[in-house]
């Protein structure tokens, strides 16, 4: 069934806008979009049904190793979209979690998208949590939904929307169910029409906070305009090296050129 | 202009005072504090209506599949049903495709270029070399892998491989190795090359080396064919009919198994010698069971995986058809180049099990595993040609339409069941392919981890194949 989905759809009308299956000529684009999400959540088939691609899937976690990148176009804009490797979280430095987590901080995505299990949804918010911590722009994909309700699992969408302050859709990607809404969202996200306020955690471990406001006014001095202070201070309290050297050599501040010429929405 | 440079290294040495005057856990409890947060929205936006007959059913299955009395007997039984739809299967259309493109496609060929009077040093190497051995991989590779494939795709996407690394991961951390490694030597029973990249889901680097230099032990799908064509003729065929099938399909098994033995004794020694460490541990999570979509099943396997790897054959099968052509046809003194390669390699053959042929076979396949068997049968051809076996003359591959043929044909050159089982054992236990080295050195950066990965294999193939026909050759010869 769902080999037959995307065909069928290619042709007719996505609300106003349609999809254009790309393959891996992405050109230059538009837009980029980041998949993040927990391992065998299923982002490699949102990432094939909308590029058109056909990369290996796999019911094991750990399938997607190295990062893959397609293309679509979506209402008229291009877009380059990069499948990262399945990760629990972005706070230990194994390679997989250095990747994810150096793409959606370095790799500057328009938006990312944190495909989420359905039916696992208190395990994998923790990576969802910890990704909108890096960034403002991020769609949350609820995937799986179909076994989810198979399982007698009822996700409240909306409300999930309003806590955590990102559009929220519920797919269900081998069948193609939900993946209208998750392009319309992507593209709000990405050309700054939905501009989100994602929640941020509350620091409750004693003078964490302060230390963290203090860095936070050194980083500022040192990269102005630089985004997710908040997150960069967090990681030099914890001696992240790879954080500590892009400090040390400045590449840290092309990321606050760039977040200035692209334009937060 | 330094200016900048010192308020950054400022920066970094105020973060390395104040991490002094936080709590030493304030990294855990702030990922406590991520969980609680999911936690508490995860059970305000969750609803679970009613129980779930199909959680029930996971969990039941997850225990069958996993437990200590039913897990491992269930690993073994898949396999073997596996292997035997293989061998069952592919019998029918390799018949079919050898009758079609060795049988009739070789001499409608031949003649072709004598119609267009082509010269004999041109046809030569095109025709008996170049396109026969294509011919032969193709016949003999392509249904085992059609059917392989798909099977252990399905596999794969109904979610059991993880519950196999789950059932495995206590044998790989007691000879000191991650568990994750069981990943990597299931990718490993497709392709050693795709394995060693696997191993990349390895975070240490002392397990990912031990990952990478035993995964060799994993019978990739170039090996497959080879176990398969020669447990149905030498050891299939001990048995009566009715159960050649089984016998063959259980003696593939038992020496697959016996390659995952390997992998954890030569783990073991690995760890406890020259990789010595602490055993890391990681969670793996076990994914729900997916029924397979078994059309996109076929098509990914077929396309992707079988296609790709049929393709890299040919590749690598057509240059070393030329190359065979050459040594078996070029002559210096009073036989061929092959000639003098095999008679000096005779003894060595002899000691192991095996004979001359097979390990001229076996330097000529490094570029890739799947040509041994047409190597092996050009080269016998060759070999007993002298004493007039052979018609087709020298380096023409054979034409041989069913098993029985090809048996008789090996017979005739000296083989017995001992060189069957010895070419099985040699088969696990050899070098890997060239890519597969290429791809080892590529992921390690290091001749000496390269080195020790080529060569520790054939290593345990001497060792293994000698005692084998010492002990058979003992038993043979001893009072009846």
């Amino acid at each position: 069934m769902s080999a037959h989905a995307p065909e069928a759809c290619a042709g007719c009308p996505l609300g106003k806008a349609r999809l254009e299956k790309l393959g891996v000529a992405t050109g230059a684009a538009d837009h980029v979009v980041a998949l993040a999400g927990n391992p065998n959540t299923g982002k490699t088939t949102v990432f094939n049904l909308l590029t058109g691609l056909r990369q290996h899937t796999g019911n094991w976690p750990g399938k997607t190793i190295a990062r893959a990148e397609g293309g679509f176009v979506y209402a008229g804009a291009r877009y380059k979209i990069v499948d990262l490797p399945g990760t629990y979280s972005l706070l230990s430095a194994t390679p997989d979690e250095e990747v994810a987590r150096d793409f959606i901080l370095f790799g500057r995505p328009s938006v990312t998208v944190i495909v989420v299990d359905a039916a696992r949804l208190e395990r994998n918010l923790n990576l969802a949590l910890q990704v909108m911590q890096i960034t403002d722009r991020a769609v949350l994909c609820v995937n799986l939904i179909d076994e989810a309700r198979a399982h007698g699992i009822e996700v409240d969408v909306r409300g999930l929307s309003r806590d955590l302050g990102i559009p929220v859709v519920a797919t269900a990607a081998r069948q193609g169910e939900g993946i209208d809404d998750l392009l319309r969202e992507m593209h709000a996200v990405a050309t700054g029409a939905f501009a989100g306020r994602p929640r941020r955690l509350a620091f409750d471990v004693p003078g964490l906070a302060d230390s963290v406001r203090r860095l936070d006014r050194a980083i500022e001095r040192s990269f102005p305009g630089v985004p997710n202070r908040e997150w960069i201070a967090l990681r030099l309290l914890e001696g992240d090296r790879k954080v500590i050297e892009a400090v040390r050599d400045g590449s840290l501040g092309e990321l606050a050129a760039d977040h200035a010429a692209t334009g937060a929405g | 202009m330094d200016d900048p440079a010192q308020t950054r290294e400022d920066l970094l040495r105020a973060a390395e005072q104040l991490r002094w005057d936080l709590p030493q856990d304030f990294r855990d409890r702030w990922v406590e504090n991520v969980y609680g947060e999911s936690a508490r929205l995860a059970a305000r936006r969750v609803a679970k209506t009613g129980a779930s007959t199909r959680l029930a059913w996971e969990r039941r299955l997850d225990r069958f599949l996993t437990s200590r009395w039913t897990g491992y007997p269930t690993m073994v039984l898949m396999l073997g049903v596996v292997l035997w739809l293989t061998i069952e299967g592919a019998n029918v259309p390799s018949a079919l495709l050898a009758s079609l493109l060795v049988e009739h496609g070789h001499p409608w060929l031949r003649s072709l270029a004598e119609a267009a009077s082509l010269p004999g040093w041109l046809s030569g190497p095109l025709i008996d070399g170049l396109y026969l051995t294509t011919a032969w991989v193709v016949s003999v590779m392509l249904p085992p892998m059609a059917i392989f494939f798909p099977l252990f795709t399905i596999l794969e996407d109904f979610g059991y491989l993880p519950r196999v690394a789950f059932n495995l991961d206590h044998w790989f951390r007691r000879v000191g190795a991650h568990g994750k490694q069981a990943l990597t030597m299931s990718m490993g029973w497709g392709c050693n090359a795709a394995g060693v990249v696997a191993t990349r889901v390895i975070d240490s680097p002392r397990e990912r080396l031990i990952a990478i230099v035993t995964n060799n032990f994993s019978l990739c799908n170039g090996r497959w064919p080879t176990q398969i064509l020669i447990a149905t003729v030498f050891l299939g065929s001990l048995a009566p009919p009715a159960l050649a099938g089984l016998v063959a399909s259980t003696s593939v098994l038992g020496v697959a198994l016996l390659g995952v033995g390997l992998m954890f004794l030569s783990s073991w020694m690995l760890s406890r010698t020259v990789l010595r460490g602490e055993t890391s541990t990681f969670s793996l999570e076990l994914p729900p069971y997916r029924p397979p979509n078994i059309l996109r099943t076929l098509y990914t396997s077929l396309i992707d995986r079988t296609a790709i790897v049929l393709w890299r054959a040919i590749v690598f099968a057509a240059p070393a058809g030329l190359v065979l052509w050459l040594i078996c046809n070029v002559r210096i003194g009073e036989a061929t180049i092959a000639g003098h390669m095999i008679h000096g390699l005779d003894p060595v053959g002899w000691f192991l099990g095996l004979n001359g042929v097979i390990l001229v076979a076996y330097l000529v396949a490094i570029p890739a595993n799947e040509i041994v068997i047409p190597t092996v049968l050009m080269l016998t051809v060759l070999a007993t040609g002298a004493t007039g076996v052979g018609e087709q003359g020298a380096g023409v591959m054979f034409e041989i339409d069913d098993q029985g043929a090809l048996g008789t044909l090996l017979r005739g050159a000296g083989w017995t069941p001992l060189t069957g089982l010895c070419l099985m054992l040699f088969s696990l236990c050899h070098n890997p392919c060239s890519t597969t080295i290429y791809t080892i050195y590529k992921e390690t950066r290091s001749a000496k981890w390269t080195a020790v990965a080529t060569l520790l294999p054939v290593a345990f193939g001497v060792i293994l194949c000698g005692a084998v026909a010492i002990v058979w050759r003992a038993v043979a010869s001893g009072p009846p």
